[in-house]
This record gives C-alpha cells, sequence and structure tokens, in this order.
C-alpha cells in the first residue's frame, strides 16, 4: 500500500511544474490560443528534447515504456496551467493507438517522428450522432484492388487541424451499431478525398470535422485485425480518460487556489469576503470534490495498471466524479468571484470551460453513471 | 503506487479472520443486540479480544497495546468492521480510545497502574463527560465547577450526551478549574467514579425510541484530587491532542460498505410495479451516487494510511474523512428507509409484523442522523477545514 510517486515520476512531475510555471502564465496562454494552430511548436519541441514525447512508447522504438500513471503525471501539471499542446491528441491517443496496434510497418514509420516532436496526429472517433458511443460508426470503408476506400465524416477531431496522420475509425462490416466489423486506417491529411474544415472551442483548442469521400489507404496501414478493432479502442481511450481526468484535477486544484487567494484579498463590507463563513464552507465543498477526485483517479490508475476486474467499474466511477466535481469547482469558482469571475480577461471562467469539456470527453457524467450502474447490478 | 498488502499482511488478516468466525457468533452477536443482556454479553466480547491480546491494538506495547504497524491497525480495523464486531457506537472506545491514551501519555505512574489494566480486562466501564446543556460544539464556555477543597475537589454541574452512563462505572471529564483567563484555560481533566455520592444519570431516550443517551449532574460531588490528570487548568490541552489521535479511523468505510451491500439485497428482495427496485434506472442512479462516493472515500482513506505508513504527517486529505464518512453512512441510512417503504414507520420492536429489517433500518437512521453532530458537528469540521487547509 504506497501511493508516492517513484524518484522517476517525481522527477518527470517536477519538470512539468517548471515548464509550467516559466512557459504558461495567463497572457502568453491567450496569445496562443488566439494564434492559427492554437498552440506553440516551440513548445512542442521543448515537450520533445525533455523526453515526455517518449512516454507511453515502448523501449524498443526508443521510448521510455511508461504507463498510465506515468501520463498521469504530466497531465495534472498540465491541466494545472491550462496547456493547449496536443499532448492527448498526438502522444496519447494516436501515438497511443499505434503503440497497442500490433502494426509494425506503421509503427516503425512513425513512432520515432512523433517521439522527437516532427509528426503531429489524431484520432477521429466521434460522428454527427454516435455521441459517446465508440461503436456508432457509419463511415465505411472497402477493400477492392488492393487498396481499402473510405467514405464518410468525422466530427470534433481533437488536433484535426494540425495532424499530420490522423486514425480513423471505419466500419469494414455490419450494421451501424454493431460491435464487430469496425476496423482503424491512419490516413494521411493531405490525401486526395480528404476534406478538413477546422473550427475552436471555447477551450481554446482547434479541432476540425474530416469528410471522407473515396479515400485511399493501403492495406499496410489498417492497424490490427480487420473488423476488430473496437477493443483496442477501448483501450487507448480507457488510458486516456486517467490522462484527462489527471487534467481536470489539476484544473480544479488551480481553480481553488485562485478563487482562495482571491477571496482573501478582494474586500467588500470593510473586510475580506474570504472571512465570510457561507464562503468559507462553499470553498471547503471544493476542497473535499477535489480530494474525491484525486482519490478516484489513483483508484482507477492503480487498477488500471494491475489489470484489475474492478478497473473499468473504478474508471467510469473516476469519470462521474470528474464531470460533477468539475462542474462544482468550475461554476463555484466563477461564482465566488463575482462579477470578475464572469470576464474573459481573468483565468477562473477558462478553468471552468475546459472543465466542462473534460466532461463531455469520452463519454460525460451520466452517460459514464450508467456504464457504472451496469457493472455495479449485473 | 500500488494498492496491494504484503505477503505477511495477508497472512495477518487471514488471522484476524479466523479469529472472527470462531468466536463472531450469531448467538452472541444477537445477545449484545438485545437490551437486556447488552452489557453482559458486550463485556465477554471484550474479554475475548482481551485474552488475544487486541483489545487496545493502538497503545504502546508497555501498556498492553500491540505494537502493530498502521497497516495492521488498518487491516485489523477493516476486517473487524466489516464483521460487525466493531463499530462506531462501540462503548470500549470510551476507556480504549478516548481517556486510555490520555492517561498513558499525560498520567502518572499510580493513574497508569490503577486505571489502564481494567479497561483492558473490561471490568471498569468508561463514559465521556465534554458537552454540557449549555457547551455544544462551543465546547471551551464549559461551566461545570471543580474547586479544591483540602484533598478533594468538589464538582457541580451537568454533563449532556453522556453515552452510556448508565452502564459505566468511571467517567472523564472536563471541568472548569479557573474563569479568570481565556475559556481554554483554566479546564482540567478529572476522573471520577461513578458511585461518588451527588451523581445522578438521567436517561435522556433518543429520536431511535432507544436509551443510550443520558444528562449526568453532579452536587457537590467530591473527587479525590490524584484523580486530576496532569497539571490543573491544562486539561483543553489534553483533551485536544486525543482528537488527532484516531484520525485514520473515523471516516466508517467498512461499515458504510456493509450498508451499502445490504441495501443492494434489500432492492433485490423488494418489489415495485413487477420488478425488484434494484432494476429501477432510476434508484440503480441514486444508489450508485453514494456507491461512488463511498469508493472515494475509501481511497481517500487509504491515501491517509500510506502516508502515515511512511511515517509522514497526515496530508490535508485527510480532513474531509470525518466530514464525508457522516454524509455518505447518513445517504445510505435514507436510501435504506426508502427501500423499506411502509415498513420503514414500524415503531415496535417486539411485534414487527414480518418484516425485520424494518425496525433496526428506522433505528440505524434515526440514531445514525447523530454522526454529523458528535465529534464536532459538520458545520464545525468545515470552519476547521477551512482555517487549517485553506488559511483562512
Amino acid at each position: 500500500m504506497d501511493f508516492s510517486f517513484s524518484e522517476e515520476q517525481s522527477m518527470l512531475k517536477d519538470s512539468v511544474t517548471r515548464f509550467v510555471q516559466d512557459n504558461y502564465d495567463f497572457e502568453s496562454r491567450r496569445t496562443l490560443a488566439a494564434s492559427d494552430a492554437g498552440f506553440s511548436t516551440e513548445h512542442w519541441q521543448t515537450f520533445a528534447e525533455l523526453g515526455w514525447l517518449s512516454i507511453p512508447f515502448s523501449e524498443g522504438f526508443g521510448g521510455f515504456g511508461g504507463g498510465v500513471v506515468d501520463s498521469m503525471v504530466v497531465m495534472e501539471e498540465l491541466g494545472k496551467g491550462l496547456v493547449l499542446e496536443p499532448y492527448l491528441a498526438t502522444v496519447l491517443l494516436f501515438g497511443g493507438l499505434l503503440q497497442k496496434s500490433g502494426n509494425q510497418v506503421v509503427q516503425d514509420a512513425y513512432i520515432g517522428s512523433i517521439i522527437e516532436g516532427s509528426l503531429q496526429g489524431a484520432f477521429a472517433f466521434v460522428e454527427r450522432d454516435s455521441r459517446f458511443v465508440l461503436n456508432a460508426v457509419r463511415t465505411r470503408a472497402e477493400k477492392s484492388d488492393g487498396s481499402y476506400w473510405i467514405n464518410g465524416e468525422k466530427t470534433v477531431v481533437i488536433n484535426g487541424a494540425s495532424a499530420d496522420k490522423i486514425v480513423v475509425s471505419a466500419r469494414t462490416s455490419g450494421n451501424t451499431h454493431d460491435e464487430g466489423g469496425i476496423s482503424l486506417f491512419v490516413i494521411d491529411s493531405k490525401e486526395a478525398g480528404v476534406k478538413i474544415s477546422s473550427y475552436r472551442m471555447m477551450d481554446g483548442q482547434v479541432v476540425a470535422n474530416i469528410s471522407l469521400d473515396q479515400v485511399s489507404v493501403s492495406t499496410d496501414h489498417m492497424l490490427g485485425e480487420e473488423g476488430e478493432a473496437l477493443e483496442v479502442m477501448q483501450e487507448v481511450i480507457n488510458d486516456a480518460m486517467i490522462a484527462v481526468s489527471a487534467e481536470a484535477l489539476g484544473a480544479m486544484e488551480k481553480a481553488l487556489q485562485i478563487t482562495v487567494d482571491y477571496t482573501k484579498i478582494r474586500e467588500q463590507f470593510g473586510v475580506a469576503i474570504g472571512s465570510f463563513q457561507v464562503l468559507q464552507h462553499r470553498m471547503v465543498d471544493m476542497f473535499t470534490a477535489v480530494q474525491e477526485t484525486r482519490s478516484l483517479l489513483y483508484r482507477a490508475a492503480c487498477s488500471l495498471e494491475a489489470g484489475s476486474d474492478e478497473a473499468i467499474k473504478d474508471l467510469y466511477a473516476l469519470k462521474v466524479k470528474v464531470g460533477r466535481a468539475g462542474k462544482l469547482v468550475g461554476e463555484e469558482a466563477m461564482q465566488l468571484h463575482g462579477g470578475m469571475g464572469m470576464t474573459d480577461e481573468l483565468d477562473v471562467g477558462h478553468y471552468a470551460k475546459r472543465l466542462r469539456m473534460i466532461n463531455t470527453l469520452f463519454g460525460d457524467a451520466d452517460f459514464c453513471q450508467q456504464r457504472f450502474a451496469q457493472l455495479s447490478y449485473r | 503506487m500500488d494498492t496491494t498488502f504484503t505477503p505477511e499482511e495477508r497472512v495477518f488478516r487471514d488471522e484476524v479472520r479466523t479469529w472472527i468466525k470462531r468466536y463472531w457468533t450469531e448467538e452472541l452477536a444477537n445477545r449484545i443486540a438485545d437490551k437486556s443482556t447488552f452489557k453482559e454479553a458486550q463485556t465477554e466480547l471484550q474479554k475475548l479480544l482481551n485474552d488475544q491480546g487486541w483489545m487496545a491494538p493502538g497503545w504502546p506495547e508497555e501498556y498492553g497495546g500491540t505494537g502493530w504497524s498502521v497497516t495492521r491497525r488498518y487491516i485489523y480495523n477493516t476486517e473487524m468492521a466489516r464483521a460487525g464486531v466493531l463499530g462506531p457506537a462501540d462503548p470500549m472506545v470510551f476507556g480504549v480510545s478516548m481517556v486510555g491514551p490520555v492517561i498513558y501519555t499525560y498520567g502518572n505512574e499510580e493513574q497508569k497502574k490503577r486505571f489502564l489494566p481494567k479497561i483492558l480486562t473490561s471490568d471498569e466501564w468508561w463514559c465521556q463527560g465534554y458537552s454540557e446543556p449549555g457547551s455544544g460544539s462551543d465546547l471551551a464556555s464549559l461551566k461545570t465547577k471543580a474547586e479544591l477543597e483540602g484533598d478533594h475537589y468538589v464538582v457541580n454541574g451537568a454533563k449532556i450526551w453522556t453515552t452510556y452512563a448508565h452502564y459505566a462505572d468511571w467517567i472523564f471529564c472536563l471541568v472548569r478549574t479557573d474563569s479568570s483567563g481565556r475559556k481554554q484555560e483554566g479546564i482540567s481533566f478529572l476522573l471520577i467514579d461513578m458511585k461518588t455520592p451527588g451523581i445522578k444519570v438521567n436517561p435522556i431516550i433518543g429520536i431511535d425510541g432507544r436509551h443510550t443517551l443520558n444528562e449526568t449532574e453532579f452536587n457537590n460531588v467530591r473527587v479525590p484530587k490524584e484523580n486530576l490528570i496532569g497539571e490543573q487548568d491544562k486539561g483543553w490541552t489534553y483533551a485536544k491532542s486525543l482528537l488527532t489521535h484516531e484520525r485514520l479511523y473515523v471516516a466508517n468505510v467498512s461499515q458504510s460498505k456493509r450498508s451499502l451491500a445490504e441495501l443492494k439485497k434489500l432492492a433485490e428482495r423488494e418489489w415495485a410495479g413487477g420488478q425488484p427496485l434494484a432494476a429501477d434506472p432510476y434508484f440503480q442512479q441514486r444508489i450508485s451516487d453514494i456507491e461512488i462516493d463511498l469508493m472515494a472515500l475509501e481511497f481517500t482513506e487509504l491515501r491517509v494510511l500510506s502516508a502515515a505508513a511512511a511515517g509522514k504527517e497526515p496530508g490535508a486529505e485527510s480532513s474531509v474523512l470525518k466530514l464525508r464518512g457522516s454524509e455518505i453512512a447518513k445517504a445510505l441510512q435514507d436510501i435504506k428507509m426508502d427501500v423499506a417503504g411502509y415498513y420503514a414507520g414500524i415503531d415496535d420492536a417486539d411485534n414487527n409484523a414480518n418484516h425485520s429489517f424494518a425496525n433496526k433500518t428506522r433505528i440505524d437512521f434515526m440514531y445514525g442522523r447523530a454522526s454529523s453532530v458528535y465529534g464536532g458537528t459538520n458545520e464545525i469540521q468545515k470552519n476547521i477545514i477551512a482555517k487549517a487547509v485553506l488559511g483562512f
């Protein structure tokens, strides 16, 4: 029974903390968010130099061979600074799929470039009416003349505008909601028939809708076995759920800290508003929610890493708490800032926005609670 | 990061389980639950624990403790609570967890020799005299007075919520010995024999319909001055240090896990609209809300344990254990009342109309309301967190 980090993990945490402190004051972040790409390629090179881009990849590919706890450590610190660089999309989702797929052609071709920071990736798994169900796939891939031909549309693809390579889920057989018959393909963003329309989300991310019109993919760019992709998709998303939950935890901790600090200096009626018990108790509720999130994060990360039977249930419990606690902390942080909490120039509302986006990502609290109940009452 | 116990710790856990299987019989549990045999049967259980050397696991070995690591103590408490052997309303907490540590920390050699062995053998039962009719959350405002006359303190006043005072042989009291300075100063820690003339115990019947609480009056009660712990006027410090002693075991995670499992079973058994309640998605959502909170609480407790096992001071997370522990326990009792439906209202312990769980459910619910009041109300807990953790 031990929840302390290894020496390596502590060093990793310190290096991410330092990066965020040195580079991510709120004004710098605003400037970056307003740029075309929505993040800094210079920072991305720093990530590469510091070895962060190598974390989930096995040593054979020049990676660090890390697990969910390692990416958790990174993401919590990134969450504190509302960091915009597409670590989740390129390293954990795109990279995670490559790592787990067992397709050596693709692994040899791209993992090295991810690690050195020269390749951006994305995972296109959302469709117009799929909501949070991974197997709701209408996009189709048909095999003819030694290639696959993909037709369909993917929405809200994180990092979709900057990605050089994109993993797309497409149906090679069966009906829209079947669990079988889904395959994964690595496509090039400049391939004929790929149309990318990008737009911005409220948390500063640049995402894209991607339409696919007779896009050709060579058979060696399919990940894993034909029609058997759902399991690996779910595995990668499971790991990513730990990562974004850690990011949410970091964001909640920072939002709480900002709020506590603000109420200690903001004066009304001749006293600091933090002296009012009614506000103190609300900040204690925020603090409690943060503690519960951390506890469920450690619970889920440990059981996922240990391959426990309870891992999926623990994971859904975590995501429910992340959603609910994130809303509570975000909204209370804004409310306790009064009118200033409503302004774009103050950081606190931006934490609330990111927390809301994380609630939705990979399944919101209501969705995850239904899944949780199914496991708890089967 | 890992959440597993060592092989030695697992062997120890099996040892505890074996003991429970052997000694915690249904017959003994029933006699403890029956108020006419309660004291005798509870003493029997405590003597069995003492024979095993497990009566006061947290005490230093020289006074009869076990010398267990924090992890072993955690395993022991978890297993005992899981089986229902130990619970938050145990009469032994007053002797073992409350006055015992004060005596071996601040008492003199005579006092240690006189009192500690009889706590272990359960030949003397203790109760707590802190709150007063006028002093609840503001405990330091207490007024029960002790004046030194020759070799005796003469005590006058009243204590309230003295749980099990009607069974107790001794009471440990906070009394006022000086009212000239700050209210926290001038309080002394006194041990009083319940058979002393001038003590009167008045029962308070709880909303659960049972008699566990009392008001205890003191009219010119003469207490030998050798029953003073430590120095006169320093009692507040002793009492406060005690509060931080048992931070790790206040969340009642095992009891709530037990309660959740029972609740799920009951929901399978109670039918509504042609299906078990457990099949209703709305009901499932209500339970899973609490189940998720309980899963978080369990790991908050383990985080505190992990830090303590590594010899670190308890972190900020430990402050939420009592707060959330009581809220979760109460929420489970609330849902159980709803599951019992009409039968939850049955107020007749001897003739409960074939609904054995309903009467207990009502009693647990009503008695359980106290968990967010005793040991500092949840509002006081929030004040403490605001001050100690958030720095207000």
